[in-house]
């Protein structure tokens, strides 16, 4: 059985969520979905260990042989994805039941459950598959679901934004799907490594170009990289406090790795890195998202939308690493990933507890709950560091090697440039930290600690943001040999 | 539509007409045109033209929503229960060969029973989204 689990990882979410809808019950629907997520992460976990001994491991779908049936490969850079998609939602489900009982009715409490399960299961197809179409009606998957999970949100403005990015999201796969087309027009196949084999002599056709075009854009589109990025901050915003804490730490690290897979998999990083000006592309782009983000962020009066446009600069952070075209800064992007996922988790999470107590997430509303509700409180201000990148925190690993990584290439303004911003953020953290603790609270402001169900995953993904940041072994080395794998180099 | 007798007579004929073709269409997928998808489309739509002509309520007596949503999920159950029965003979998922004794048996049993999945999926939702659009009412 244990030659099934790529297979299993993907399908045991994807039974789980109808499972759900059948079950009807809202607390059965959400321990199904707890042991669901845990199975996925042990899943992830053994995988892991799996490719760290034995290599990357093909699986035939359907016992149909690739290039003509679906293959699911697995190697260093799925399993750090399929690891931070499986902890996230292994973390976050325990979290979720008192926020969910809060902010949805509970005749769409099961619905809800297994939205979050579809969501799950299209992200972790998505880092799972070997097959560039598998990889759309993923995409598809866990897009719709998750349309469907932000418009669940208690404020009506969810509507509009669950719409906005509807239409947005569709556009982006549709340009996706639109690429893969032109692709396949020209080498009749899908498979991603048979797609690599069958381009390399095709790479200089018009028709390979407007592939690859097609598709950077549209993925992007779903990564959110400014100026692409118009429907996050509303999305983020209205959705339900779960399902914002979800997406933040997996939804557009995915869309990121599908996008880096097949730009370097199929494509070649000597195409992607040397024939074309991405590098310099990137780094514009991104530098500029970074500086825009950020500054946005600043003067947001919303904790939930001011983590948002966080996440929009974060995501340029990561961007930059790619963009600086060596593999110490592929790692570091890579290693970006896994670190912002857990700090984002985490001060989304304690986003949600504010919702769920405080009754918003308003800054005025946080003003002096510092002393009100001191451990939520005081994981936000951790993880707010980690964010900034203060050392011992997991950010701060994979900062310092993204600069690293600029100095090895001598480029000292990129390295100066991710340190200045990181005042920025820490601007933006001060402003939180100031709400909550240097301002005194109004008179009847609610004053109760969040239950423990909920502090005990905070705390988790909080320490798990120190722990990282102290031992970052392993992510390190998946990363690191990913990073190589991407370049075509030896490990 | 109580005024309308060629409308409501052609209606009552036309009906177990499309579902019966709608169940052609679905047992005949493996072997010729057709398929899960299709016959759940055409299963559907005989629904939601009863439900045009004698009404919302006449359509939610017929096939009521409390049934609907269960089996909107059953039938991803099935097709990914082939799939995990395939796992558990000892092939990869969604390996129909291994479902019976020979391999061409097990790939129409395997298929049939996938499209029997789709077929209750496709028609469920197509139903769902019918009533549960026409029954909204405006708030103001």
């Amino acid at each position: 059985m244990i030659g099934q689990l790529p297979a299993l990882q993907v399908v045991v979410p994807l039974l789980a969520a109808p499972l759900c809808v059948v079950l009807r019950n809202g607390t059965l629907a959400w321990l199904l979905a707890v042991a669901t997520s845990w199975a996925a992460l042990a899943m992830a976990v053994v995988l892991t260990g799996q490719v760290l001994a034995g290599g990357p491991i093909a699986y035939a779908m359907g016992g149909w042989l690739p290039p003509w049936g679906i293959e699911y490969t697995i190697d260093s850079f799925n399993v750090l994805i399929l690891l931070i998609i499986s902890g996230s939602a292994a973390a976050i489900l325990p979290f979720a039941r008192h926020s969910v009982a809060d902010e949805i009715a509970p005749e769409q409490h099961a619905r809800f459950y297994s939205a979050f399960l579809l969501i799950m299961t299209g992200l972790l197809g998505m880092a799972a598959t070997g097959d560039v179409f598998n990889l759309f009606v993923f995409i598809e998957i866990s897009s719709i679901a998750t349309y469907a999970a932000i418009a669940l949100g208690r404020d009506r403005r969810a509507l509009t934004a669950a719409f906005n990015y509807l239409v947005l999201g569709t556009v982006g796969a549709t340009f996706y799907l639109i690429g893969v087309g032109l692709l396949y027009a020209v080498t009749g196949t899908l498979n991603t490594a048979d797609l690599a084999s069958r381009i390399a002599p095709l790479l200089e056709s018009r028709t390979v170009i407007v592939g690859f075009a097609f598709i950077s854009v549209g993925l992007m589109l779903k990564v959110a990289l400014f100026p692409l990025h118009q429907w996050l901050p509303n999305a983020y915003t209205y959705a339900p406090s779960v399902i914002t804490t979800f997406l933040a730490a997996t939804a557009t690290k995915v869309a990121l790795y599908s996008l880096l897979r097949v730009a370097f998999a199929v494509f070649g990083a000597g195409y992607v890195l040397e024939r074309l000006p991405t590098e310099a592309i990137l780094l514009a782009i991104a530098g500029t998202a970074i500086v825009v983000a950020s500054t946005t962020a600043i003067f947001q009066k919303d904790l939930k939308r001011l983590l948002a446009w966080s996440s929009l600069a974060q995501v340029a952070t990561i961007v930059l690493g790619v963009g600086i075209g060596n593999a110490q800064g592929l790692a570091g992007a890579l290693l970006h990933m896994f670190s912002h996922a857990l700090t984002k988790g985490a001060l989304f999470m304690a986003a949600a507890v504010f919702a769920l107590r405080l009754g918003g997430t308003s800054l005025e509303r946080l003003q002096g709950a510092g002393r009100r509700m001191p451990w939520t409180s005081a994981a936000l201000v951790l993880a707010g560091l980690s964010l900034v990148g203060v050392p011992l925190t997991a950010s701060f690993v994979s900062k310092w090697t993204i600069v690293l990584a600029a100095l090895e290439r001598g480029w000292w303004p990129v390295a100066g440039f991710i340190l200045v911003t990181s005042l920025l953020t820490l601007a933006y953290v001060v402003r939180v930290v100031e709400a909550l603790y240097f301002r005194p609270s109004a008179a009847d402001a609610p004053a109760r600690e969040a239950p423990l169900s909920m502090l005990w995953p905070l705390w988790l993904m909080v320490a798990g943001t120190f722990y990282f940041g102290l031992n970052s072994s392993i992510p390190m080395r998946l990363a690191t040999q990913a990073a190589a794998l991407l370049l075509g180099v030896a490990p | 539509m109580n005024d309308q007798p060629i409308a409501r007579i052609l209606t009552k004929a036309l009906v177990p007409l499309v579902l019966l073709f709608g169940l052609y269409v679905q047992v005949h997928g493996e072997a010729s045109a057709g398929g899960g998808f299709q016959a759940g489309v055409i299963l559907g739509a005989a629904v939601i033209l009863y439900g045009l002509v004698f009404g919302l309520d006449a359509a939610k007596r017929a096939v009521p929503l409390g049934v609907l949503y269960p089996a909107s999920g059953i039938g991803v159950l099935i097709y990914g229960g082939v799939g995990i029965a395939s796992q558990m003979l000892g092939g990869d998922y969604l390996d129909y060969g291994v479902l019976a004794g020979d391999f061409v048996a097990g790939q129409k049993l395997g298929i049939t029973l996938v499209e029997a999945g789709v077929g209750i999926t496709v028609a469920s939702v197509m139903i769902i989204v019918f009533l549960e659009f026409t029954g909204r009412r405006d708030p103001a």
